[in-house]
């Protein structure tokens, strides 16, 4: 840009250029997720831990109980979205191409999107018994 | 980064592949490798809630899948992974609050990660064949 062709104002020129101050919300929501996720995951692990062995009348009722199907919902939803964060750091990181990130970026979110509805309309199911 | 239209050869930065082996890059990539196979790992839990939530006959197949030795092995591979991706997550959190930054207190962190993720996989493992009731 030259500089002394622009009839923007000085302040018009630099509005949107620096700081949103929003620039660690993805940071700060990966820490929350984290830390959320140690005591969801060690849940999770004792839940899949349970079920090994038993048939699908046991697995259903375990599963439908209220107390394991809301940390089985909670480990869901908090993973999903920690993971989805993820990814796009690591696509961002990776692919350069503006059309190709877009295009991936777009199906990480509706794989997260679909992997979180999947799994709470199947939870939702199981616990409503039908 | 955007395109620009005169490319210039400048020169680049070197890669991993320059530096001297250390075991904390090394952590640093499982970190995102484990996290990357988690991401996709998730598609056997849906199938396992989803086969749940169907029926007896879906079920069975996810249970019959995960007796198999490929089966089995993506098990196993995941309950590493995830704990692993866990343990490495916690070290983070440690570096988030400044501590453990230092020669020696990074080397231990990295070597308690791998040494405490491939433990407790054998726990949770054992665990799982104790529960069912001896292995099958």
């Amino acid at each position: 840009m030259e500089p002394n062709v622009s009839m923007k104002t000085p302040l018009g020129r630099v509005r949107g250029l620096g700081s949103a101050r929003s620039g660690t919300q993805h940071f700060w929501h990966q820490r929350l997720t984290s830390v959320a996720g140690i005591p969801l995951t060690i849940a999770f692990i004792v839940i899949v831990i349970a079920l090994l062995g038993r048939n699908h009348a046991a697995a259903v009722q375990i599963l439908g109980s209220p107390l394991v199907a809301i940390v089985m919902l909670l480990f869901i939803i908090n993973t999903v979205y920690h993971m989805c964060i993820g990814m796009q750091e690591i696509i961002i990181d990776y692919v350069h191409n503006d059309l190709t990130k877009f295009i991936v970026l777009m199906g990480n979110t509706f794989f997260g999107v679909a992997v979180a509805l999947a799994s709470i309309y199947a939870i939702l199911k199981l616990s409503s018994g039908v | 980064m955007a395109e620009t239209k005169a490319r210039v050869a400048r020169p680049l930065s070197p890669h991993i592949q320059i530096y001297r082996f250390m075991l904390t890059y090394v952590m640093s990539g499982f970190h995102r490798v484990t996290g990357a196979g988690l991401y996709f790992g998730m598609l056997f839990v849906v199938w396992w809630l989803m086969a749940a939530a169907s029926g007896p006959n879906a079920y069975a197949q996810v249970q019959w899948f995960m007796g198999t030795i490929i089966g089995r092995l993506v098990l196993l591979g995941f309950t590493w992974a995830l704990i692993h991706h866990a343990l490495g997550g916690i070290r983070h959190l440690i570096w988030d609050t400044l501590h453990g930054f230092g020669p020696s207190e990074r080397e231990w962190l990295a070597r308690a990660t791998l040494v405490g993720s491939i433990s407790l996989t054998i726990i949770v493992w054992v665990a799982g064949y104790l529960a069912m009731g001896g292995g099958r």
